[in-house]
This record gives structure tokens, C-alpha cells and sequence, in this order.
């Protein structure tokens, strides 16, 4: 297990650093750059070159990367080029939030979905299957900015339940803090829990087909006791491997998310520096993003173990 | 369940429920009067002579002050400056500081840091690089006294120093002055009425000022940049929200007091509610532009810009960019309508009746082979992209082979600085707006610059427009100073160096129990209260 | 990830999978609702000029923001124009847009995935690659790549297929691992077939179900990627109407004219249910025990 875990481990490099390549490349090949966006309304033309310069981005490919690449390997993320603050640290200023709203929402998700799963699939065929199903599929099908506004619309202007926006800090108080981050991780998580809910009814469908399920059945287990003690533990690979995967969703969701309801996360803060041009920020956030979802895929992996240990590694 | 799924539930548990003990906290905070305003966009450079963007601007005016500001009446006023004195022959003035002036550290403001300031500031600005030009030399006096020499009279010294918008001449400590030009500042030392917390700063959400309690004020009433500059909040937070619709929600809801900027349409959304109120604080406005790039074809003959003249319906632009004609209207003349340089002369052209036929007719003049024309457009910034469409509209109308490339803002402001022609990238026409102060007389005028290569984008060549210009800087008094912006706005009917789409006003809305808001160009923070 | 290898169908060489699919699908009334409602969009899609729509692109400030009437059936928008013409035409670009990313994502995925599930060299380089693709969150590459180039519609397709290909990639490598186990194929290529034979007649037919299943969820999500694209500003040029821009032009005046979201969402929403359901019920008819890995 150890030894399968360093070898994973040491897999991630080269996958991580084919994702800074890749995002360098794609930077430096973009036509424009921050240069003529910082030069202002009133530029001309000669001072975007200079500031070009003095950004050094009219440098070649090679000196630019290596600079780049050597820093961040000793955990420098360079300077925003507009804010003139470390990454490192506007990184770490955002992470909070971003951190806060995906984590509410899988738990939400989780939470509403697996039973949501559970149940239609041990009342498979009838209305409340029906019902799940129905809800899942629609869940999928509309667009999480919508969702938002209507949530927004009916909970926070209407009913005046929740806050319209904004983000509160945990040590500000607790229930300051997840009453900003109810509706979000509602709209957020919705998506996901039509996901979670589908594959955890088609896992367990399988898996109360089977012959021990019969079985304990026919002891005299009570139908609960099957479902969790022997139904979900065997489903739970599958599931689990769709959280892996909606972690690459739930990112893509929070940029919309945090745009709507002005949450100060890293979704916004990568989007801002993509429309900016802002390189370092864009070339940092994207490698962190792809080091923790690459991290998360082999906790997920890891995790079969602990679920199945007819699985080895 | 098993033991292990115990104590993962209680460790969850834990790290929720234990924090519930402090659900609601008593902060500190709650003592003070916070001011919560949503302004016009995300602050990202504190360095107001590196950028003109208006943010860094706008933050320029909470934490820096200037030797001289305007008033309500174009007047120029002493700000940080408490006594002056022009020699009789009209080459040397003479300032002295008035008492009090500290930086936010603590020391005092001394002349030499004026002095740099104003240095660093000339040679970013067009109007401060005039006066460099003209400067013999500053010399120091004493710790709050300073003269300038200059080598001609210069009438507009002063209206350089109290310059409004971008650059504006704030004063900053001599060794933060002393950086390059070229490069940001980080600092944020000034001597103005408010300090920024930097501490608390969140770029792209929020940044955070408090009153300077060092901070004198002068003893005149407040009006637009001049007079005294009284803070009577304790804290004042920035809260930058991107989306509108939540913008105004968080206004309804009071999450926030006072809105900057209120898109026109969401105005009757903010009217329904009775604790708010939405009015127009910006006496100048903004003016919509169409600029032309008078390298290549077709827009280099002077006869196809002129055909656009009448085709242009200044209305139509109003209507798509404010929405509702209360908050934006037709200004037909080069210089903002409003100020004392507005001018009338010629301006028939844009408001007298639409003339296809006319416009036709100089497009077949200037022997328009079909060329292709390229519309800038930026889908992000809703008054450049309604702008778009509108000249996209009367191109077609005209029979124009028009191309819309609508990108968001950074593509646009990349691809106007390409000299190139169009198919090697270039464009001909884009569409952006200034504000109103920033087109008041024809120093500050930058789109009216016929410079060629340095120009603004568009790079138009106009040797008799420079000539007017400079006879403008020269004039001695009101009536010459008038006759000759006269004179430009008649030659600009010629050679068309671009075309004003649309004057229009961008209404604010604040609740009820804030009061004190200034009248001016500029969203200024002092003077206003909350109850 | 060996627990994400589906258990294969048994193969099937006598009936073809197509005509399979249907007589499956007699069973499964889910999947014609689905098929015949994305037929009924695609017609109005084409249909468009003719369904009683005006230039969606002519501007006529003077007549913004009205509400639906009997002249303006979905009212007009902050320019004035008509937003049933828009959402009518719309429907071209977000299904054009759905059916593109689905068509090429899935022939791109399954012509890499064939080839990296077969020959064992290049299968390391290639999954670091699908693996790092992967791991950029699909919304953030795709706008990356937008700023990249102009805003057009060629090139939003292109985003988000790459966006979406490692997944098929994925799926498809992880069949054809399973395939090249098979009796079958082992005695292909001991009696010295040529390898794009075994590809073309063994491995390849066994993927079509799960390919075009998958097909379904692309063109799904891809409808819904681009309505996002446009929200961030990254999408659609703005003049030509889709629903996802039609929705992301008008959003923040959804207090005041909800039907600028209303009726664009209303048919985004009903064009990815109906696909969405289609997708479901070829699923279930190919095989139920897909639905595990999907």
C-alpha cells in the first residue's frame, strides 16, 4: 500500500508539470498581453512597449518559462502584474472562501444525495424513484446562474430569509458564515446532487441484485440494516469515484457561484486574471487547481482500499 | 455502526458545533460608523500617476490631497496650499503650505515633497509634461514654502495643479515620489482624509479605509475637488460586487449604503424601495466616443469620416447606452457639453436631420472600393458593446462592408494599439467613453491631438488643430481662449478626428439614512454621513 | 483507477448495435421522449426564418425592454430587439454548439483512445496528457482558450471539445483494455491480423454503445458550458444569439424582465432534459450495467 502510494505519488510530477508547460504555452502564445490593458486608456503606443518591457514578456519562450519554473520550485508564484502582490498570497486570501463553498456543498450534496440514491433505488419502479430520477436528470439541466438568481430572488429579496451576497470569515461566527454560504452551495450543489443521486441509485440497483443481498434477506436482516451494511458499503466505490470526478465540476460551478453572489474566491480571482491577462496569477492558480485535483483522485484511489479490500494495490 | 464511523461523525460534529459558541459575536466594529459603498470597479493599482484608470484615481482622492483643486464653477482654489503669489512678470510663482499637513506616518509635508510629486506627475500627464516644458526649475524655500520658475507665462499653471481627472497631481512623500515614473508604487502614504487599512485590503473584493484623524480641513464648504474635506464616518469599506443584480439586491437589502454606479435599467428595481434613493450626483457626465484609425483605408479619407457625420443619430446612441432619454441626451460639440468650453459652432451637422443621401454621396467621393471595416466592440463593457451595434447598424445601412469583433475589453485594448492594416490584424473603427472633465478644454482634450504617431489610437496627423491647440495654451484671456476652441470644433467638422456618440449620466443610488453626497464628477467620500 | 474498468456486454457480432438500440428503446418511453423533443428543436432550429421571426440581430433602441405582447411574443431586450426571433436563431448556435462538441469530442476520443488502448508505448504519454487536461477545470481552460483567440463560434466548439475529449479518451482506453483481454482478439493477433483490422472489427463495434451514450451527456453539457462561457463573458460573440447569451446579456435585469431569462433558460433547459433523457434511455437499453460507470 505504501509502496503504491509513493509510486502514485511520484506519478503526479510529470502530470503536474505537463500542466505548467501546457498553461505557459498557452500564455505565451496568446496575441496581447497585460502590457497595453496597464497602459491605460490614454496610452500610446510606445508605452505599452516599454511596459512590455519592463514586464519582460518580450522576452523568448525558453528564459521566460525557466525563470518562471525554477521560482516555483522554490514555492514562489511570482507577482500579480496588476496588484503588484505575491500570488502566494492573494492565493491564500482567497482560499478561504472558495474552500468554505465547495466544501458545504459536497457535504450538502452528499448528505441529500446518497439517500436521495438509496431510496430510489430500494423503491425502484415506483412514484418516489420516479420522482428522483425526474429530479435528477432536471437537476442536470439548467444552468447554475439561473438557479442562483432564482434563489436569490425568492429567499433572500422576497422572503428575506438569507443574505443577497457577500462573504463572512468563520471566526466572525458561525452562523454568520454558512447563512452566506446556504444558498450557494444550494444552487452549487445542485448539479451535483442530481450526479450523486443517479450514480448511487444505479450502483445500488447492481448491487441489491446480487446473491448475498438475497441472502441476508432471507435471514432476517431488516431492510435497513441490509442497505447499510451490506448494499452501500459494496456500491460505495463507484460513488465515491463520481466525487473524485465532480470535484473538476463543482471548481467550473464555484466560478459562476462566486461571480453571483460575490463570494472573494479563487473562481472569480482566476476568471478576473484570465480577461486581465494577469499571467502570474493565471499560470499559479491553474497548477494549484490541477496538484489538488490530482491529490484528490488519489485520495478517492486510496480510498477503495478502505471500502473494498479485495482491491489491492 | 462501527466505532470508526463514530468518531468520523464526532470529529465533523466538532468542527461545526464548536464554533457555534461564538454565533454572534459583539465585534468591535459595531461601535463605529462603517460606510459601505459599491464603487464603479475593482481597485487594482494604488499608483494614481502609473494608471489613469479611474479607480486608482478615485482611491487617489480617499488617501492623497493636491496643492490646488476646482470647484463647482471651473474655478481653481487653493487645496493644500494656503497662500501663493505670481510675480509681475509673470514667471515665478510663489506657495507657501498651510499649517498642519501630515503624512499618515506621522511626519510633516514638507516642499520638497511637493516638488517630486509634481515632478513624477509630468512626465505621465500631457498637461503637467506642458508646464515641465515651460519650468525653468522649483526651488525650495523653506519646509512650507516653494517657488516655480517657468520660462514663458503660463496662464494655465495653476488649472495644471488642480487638474481633476486622470493624472490627477496628488502630493506623496518625497521618497515615494522619487520611484520611476514608470513604476508602481506600493505604499499608500498620503496626507488625505482617509488612510487605507492595508492590512484588510482584498483585491477583486474589498478595500478597506479609515478617517484620518490627523487630517485638517479647510474651513470653506466642500464643492467637487476644493474646499474643506470634513470626514464624518469612522470607516468607509469598499465593496467591490461585479454582478449588478446582486448589486442591487445587496443595495434593497441593505447589505451595502451607497452604490456607485446604477446601471440606468436597474434604476426603477432600486425606486420601488422607499429607504433608497437614486439620483444623478455627476453634473458632466460622460461621452460616448467613435474613433477612427486614420492609417488605413477607408477611414484615412477625411470625406468617409464625414459621411459617418451624417449618419451618426446621437439619440439612438443615447437610448442604447443610458436607456432612458432623463439620463442621456445629444451633445454635438468636440468639448463636454456643459462646461464652460462647450461649443456650438457647426454642431447642425450632428443635430439637424439625418442625411443617407448626403452621406452617400461623400462615401462616393472619397471613391469607397468596398474596403472592409472592422468594428471594435467589447462584449464585457455595455457601453462600448450598445455603441457597437448601433455604428454597426448605420455602416450597413450606408452599404458598408462592416465587420463586428467583439471581444471582451483586454482584447480590445490590445488589438486598437495594432498599427497594422486589417488583415494583419488592424481595425478601423472602436468605441470607448471619458468622462466628462476629461474633455473640457483642449489641453486635457486628448482625442482632439493630431500628433500622428504619438497620438491617441487612431493616430490621426492634423498640423492645424496642434497649431489652434498651442494658440490655445498662449491665449491670454476667456474670449480669445473661447474664439480659438471655436475655431478647433469648426476644423474637427473637416478632418473628424472621431465622433461624440452620446452625453449621458450614470445615476447613484444610496439608502436613505446616508446623506451628505456631493455634487461633482468624482465620487467623493468625505463630507457624506450615515445615521 | 481498476475499479472504473466496466464489465463488458458479452459480444455481440449477429444483430447490429443500431437496430439493438431501437428495439430496446420501444421499451424505454424516457429515450423517445427525449429523441422526438430534441427533433422537435432541431426542426425549429432549422425551420428558424420561417417561424414567423425578424432579424435577431436588428437593434431599435427606441423599442427596448418591452414586455411580451402580440407583437413582441417574448418582448424585446435592452436593444430592442425581438426575443423570439433571438431565441428562435438561438437555438441554432446552442445546439450547434451541443451536437459539434459531441461529435468531435467522441471521434477524437475514440480515434486516441483506440490507439492508445492498443499500442502499449504510447499509452504512458498520452494519459499524462489526458491526465493533465483533465485536471485544468474544464470552465477555465475553456475561457482560457477563448481569451486566447477571437471570440467566434468555431472556436467556443473547439474549447470545449478539448475540454471534453480526456473523459472520452479515458472511457474508451479503459474498453479497449478490457476488449484486448478477450479471447477473440488474442487469436486475432496470433493468427498475424494487422492491427488496425483487429481495431476496426473487433474492438471498435463494442465501443459504439457506450460512445454514443456518452455522446448524449457531451452535448448536454457542452449546451450548458457554453451558456456559462457567456455568462463570464468568455463565450459567443453577443450579436448572434444563443440561449446561453441571451441569458448572460440580460441577466442582471431578470428582476425587471424575467423573460429574458425565462424563455431562453425555459428551451436551454428543455433541450439538455430532452438529450439528457435520450442519453438515459439508450443507456438502459444498451446495457443497464453502464450505468454504473457513468
Amino acid at each position: 500500500m505504501l509502496g503504491y502510494t509513493i509510486r502514485r505519488l511520484l506519478a503526479t510530477i510529470p502530470v503536474i508539470g505537463m500542466v505548467a508547460l501546457f498553461v505557459f504555452c498557452l500564455l505565451y502564445l496568446t496575441p496581447g498581453d497585460p502590457a497595453a490593458v496597464i497602459a491605460g486608456d490614454i496610452a500610446t503606443v510606445d508605452d505599452i512597449e516599454r511596459i512590455r518591457h519592463q514586464l519582460g514578456l518580450d522576452q523568448a519562450f525558453l528564459p521566460r518559462f525557466w525563470v518562471w519554473a525554477s521560482a516555483v520550485l522554490r514555492g514562489d508564484l511570482g507577482i500579480s502584474i496588476f496588484t503588484n502582490l505575491p500570488v502566494t498570497q492573494l492565493i491564500a486570501q482567497r482560499i478561504g472562501p472558495t474552500l468554505s463553498l465547495a466544501s458545504c456543498t459536497l457535504i450538502v450534496a452528499v448528505l441529500v444525495a446518497v439517500p436521495m440514491g438509496v431510496i430510489g433505488a430500494w423503491k425502484a419502479g415506483k412514484l418516489i424513484d420516479r420522482l428522483v430520477m425526474l429530479f435528477s436528470v432536471a437537476g442536470f439541466s439548467m444552468p447554475v446562474f439561473v438557479l442562483a438568481y432564482v434563489l436569490i430572488y425568492v429567499f433572500a429579496i422576497d422572503l428575506d430569509w438569507l443574505p443577497v451576497q457577500g462573504y463572512v470569515p468563520l471566526q466572525d461566527g458561525f452562523w454568520p458564515w454558512l447563512s452566506h454560504l446556504i444558498l450557494p452551495s444550494i444552487a452549487l450543489g445542485t448539479i451535483y446532487i442530481a450526479l450523486i443521486a443517479r450514480i448511487t441509485r444505479a450502483a445500488m440497483l447492481e448491487v441489491l441484485a446480487q446473491d448475498y443481498v438475497r441472502t441476508a434477506h432471507a435471514k432476517g436482516l431488516a431492510p435497513s440494516a441490509v442497505l447499510m451494511r451490506h448494499a452501500l458499503k459494496n456500491a460505495a466505490v463507484p460513488i465515491v469515484t463520481i466525487i473524485g470526478i465532480g470535484i473538476a465540476l463543482l471548481i467550473s460551478g464555484v466560478v459562476v457561484t462566486e461571480s453571483v453572489f460575490a463570494i472573494p474566491g479563487i473562481g472569480r480571482l482566476t476568471v478576473d486574471a484570465i480577461l486581465r491577462r494577469d499571467y502570474p496569477i493565471i499560470q499559479g492558480v491553474i497548477l494549484l487547481f490541477s496538484t489538488i485535483y490530482v491529490l484528490v483522485n488519489l485520495a478517492v484511489d486510496l480510498s477503495y482500499r478502505f471500502f473494498d479490500p479485495r482491491i489491492q494495490y | 455502526m462501527s466505532a470508526k464511523t463514530r468518531s468520523a461523525l464526532l470529529a465533523l460534529w466538532f468542527l461545526f458545533a464548536a464554533p457555534a459558541g461564538s454565533l454572534m459575536v459583539p465585534s468591535a466594529l459595531a461601535q463605529q460608523k462603517t460606510l459601505k459603498f459599491v464603487p464603479e470597479a475593482d481597485l487594482r493599482s494604488l499608483d494614481p500617476i502609473w494608471t489613469t484608470a479611474y479607480i486608482t484615481r478615485n482611491y487617489g482622492y480617499m488617501v492623497y490631497d493636491t496643492l490646488f483643486a476646482v470647484n463647482d464653477k471651473f474655478e481653481v482654489q487653493p487645496q493644500m496650499v494656503d497662500k501663493w503669489r505670481l510675480s509681475d512678470d509673470k514667471l515665478s510663482y510663489t506657495f507657501s503650505l498651510r499649517d498642519g499637513l501630515k503624512w499618515h506616518d506621522g511626519q510633516p509635508v514638507k516642499s520638497s515633497d511637493c516638488i517630486a510629486s509634481i515632478e513624477r506627475w509630468a512626465k505621465r500627464d500631457a498637461l503637467g509634461q506642458k508646464l515641465a516644458d515651460l519650468t525653468e526649475g522649483w526651488t525650495v524655500v523653506d519646509d512650507k514654502t516653494f517657488t516655480l520658475k517657468l520660462k514663458k507665462p503660463f496662464p494655465l499653471t495653476l488649472d495644471a495643479l488642480a487638474k481633476p481627472s486622470s493624472n490627477v497631481p496628488f502630493i506623496m512623500p518625497e521618497r515615494v515620489a522619487k520611484t520611476d515614473a514608470f513604476t508602481q508604487i506600493t505604499e499608500s502614504i498620503g496626507s488625505g482624509p482617509f488612510k487605507m487599512v492595508k492590512e484588510e485590503w482584498v483585491p477583486g473584493n474589498k478595500v478597506v479605509f479609515v478617517k484620518n484623524t490627523d487630517y485638517v480641513p479647510r474651513q470653506e464648504p466642500p464643492s467637487w475637488a476644493a474646499g474643506g474635506k470634513t470626514v464624518k464616518v469612522d470607516r468607509v469599506e469598499w465593496v467591490y460586487i461585479p454582478d449588478s443584480a446582486t448589486a442591487a439586491a445587496a443595495l434593497n437589502a441593505g447589505e451595502v449604503d451607497w452604490w456607485q454606479m446604477v446601471p440606468p435599467d436597474l434604476v426603477p428595481l432600486l425606486a420601488k424601495n422607499k429607504d433608497i434613493k437614486v439620483e444623478n450626483t455627476d453634473p458632466l457626465g460622460s461621452i460616448g466616443i467613435l474613433r477612427f484609425n486614420q492609417l488605413h483605408p477607408p477611414f484615412n479619407n477625411a470625406k468617409m469620416r464625414q459621411a459617418l457625420l451624417y449618419l451618426v443619430n446621437q439619440q439612438d446612441y443615447a437610448l442604447a447606452i443610458a436607456g432612458d432619454p432623463k439620463q442621456g441626451k445629444p451633445c454635438p460639440s468636440f468639448f463636454t457639453c456643459g462646461s464652460p468650453a462647450e461649443s456650438k459652432v457647426g454642431s447642425e451637422i450632428l443635430t439637424g436631420k439625418r442625411d443617407l443621401a448626403k452621406a452617400k454621396q461623400l462615401i462616393a467621393e472619397a471613391g469607397y472600393k468596398g474596403e472592409k471595416i472592422v468594428v471594435l466592440s467589447a462584449t464585457d463593457q455595455p457601453i462600448v458593446h450598445s455603441q457597437g451595434l448601433v455604428t454597426m447598424e448605420l455602416l450597413k445601412a450606408a452599404g458598408l462592408n462592416a465587420e463586428l469583433a467583439a471581444n471582451d475589453w483586454g482584447t480590445l485594448i490590445n488589438r486598437r494599439a495594432v498599427r497594422e492594416p486589417i488583415d494583419k490584424g488592424g481595425w478601423s473603427i472602436f468605441h470607448t467613453w471619458l468622462v466628462g472633465p476629461d474633455m473640457t478644454n483642449p489641453a486635457i482634450n486628448y482625442p482632439m491631438r493630431g500628433v500622428g504617431e504619438k497620438s491617441w489610437f487612431g493616430w490621426p496627423t492634423d498640423p492645424k488643430m496642434e497649431e489652434l491647440r498651442n494658440a490655445w495654451f498662449d491665449a491670454t484671456d476667456p474670449s480669445q481662449q473661447q474664439q480659438l476652441i471655436d475655431a478647433m470644433q469648426k476644423h474637427a467638422w473637416e478632418t473628424v478626428p472621431f465622433i461624440p456618440t452620446a452625453q449621458f449620466v450614470i445615476p447613484t443610488a444610496y439608502r436613505s439614512n446616508v446623506s451628505g453626497l456631493l455634487i461633482s464628477p468624482v465620487a467623493f467620500l468625505w463630507n457624506v454621513e450615515k445615521k | 483507477m481498476a475499479a472504473l474498468a466496466p464489465s463488458l456486454p458479452t459480444p455481440v457480432s449477429r444483430s447490429p448495435t443500431l437496430l439493438r438500440v431501437k428495439q430496446a428503446m420501444w421499451r424505454h418511453p424516457t429515450a423517445i421522449v427525449g429523441g422526438v423533443v430534441l427533433l422537435g428543436l432541431i426542426a425549429m432550429a432549422l425551420l428558424a426564418p420561417y417561424l414567423g421571426t425578424v432579424d435577431p440581430q436588428a437593434i431599435s433602441p427606441v423599442r427596448r425592454l418591452r414586455q411580451p405582447s402580440s407583437i413582441y411574443w417574448f418582448g424585446t431586450d435592452m436593444l430592442g430587439r425581438d426575443v423570439y426571433s433571438r431565441v428562435v436563431f438561438g437555438a441554432r448556435v446552442s445546439l450547434a454548439v451541443g451536437l459539434s462538441v459531441a461529435v468531435l469530442a467522441t471521434t477524437i476520443g475514440l480515434a486516441i483512445g483506440l490507439v492508445t488502448g492498443f499500442i502499449r508505448w504510447l499509452d504512458g504519454m498520452v494519459m499524462r496528457v489526458m491526465d493533465g487536461l483533465m485536471s485544468i477545470p474544464g470552465v477555465l481552460l475553456a475561457i482560457a482558450l477563448m481569451a486566447l483567440t477571437k471570440a467566434s463560434l468555431q472556436n467556443v466548439i473547439v474549447a470545449i471539445t478539448i475540454t471534453e475529449v480526456p473523459r472520452v479518451v479515458r472511457l474508451i482506453r479503459g474498453l479497449v483494455l478490457s476488449l484486448r483481454e478477450q479471447a477473440y482478439v488474442d487469436a486475432a493477433i496470433a493468427s498475424g491480423t494487422p492491427t488496425p483490422a483487429i481495431l476496426l472489427r473487433h474492438i471498435l463495434p463494442n465501443t459504439i454503445a457506450p460512445l454514443l451514450v456518452q455522446g448524449t451527456y457531451i452535448c448536454a453539457s457542452a449546451m450548458l458550458t457554453e451558456a456559462i462561457l457567456s455568462f463570464l463573458g468568455a463565450g459567443t460573440p453577443l450579436n448572434i444569439p444563443s440561449w446561453g447569451n441571451i441569458m448572460a446579456e440580460g441577466r442582471s435585469l431578470f428582476q425587471l424582465a424575467n423573460y429574458l431569462i425565462f424563455f431562453p433558460g425555459m428551451f436551454l433547459s428543455l433541450a439538455v432534459l430532452s438529450v439528457n433523457l435520450l442519453g438515459d434511455g439508450m443507456r438502459d437499453a444498451l446495457d443497464p450495467r453502464l450505468a454504473r460507470n457513468m
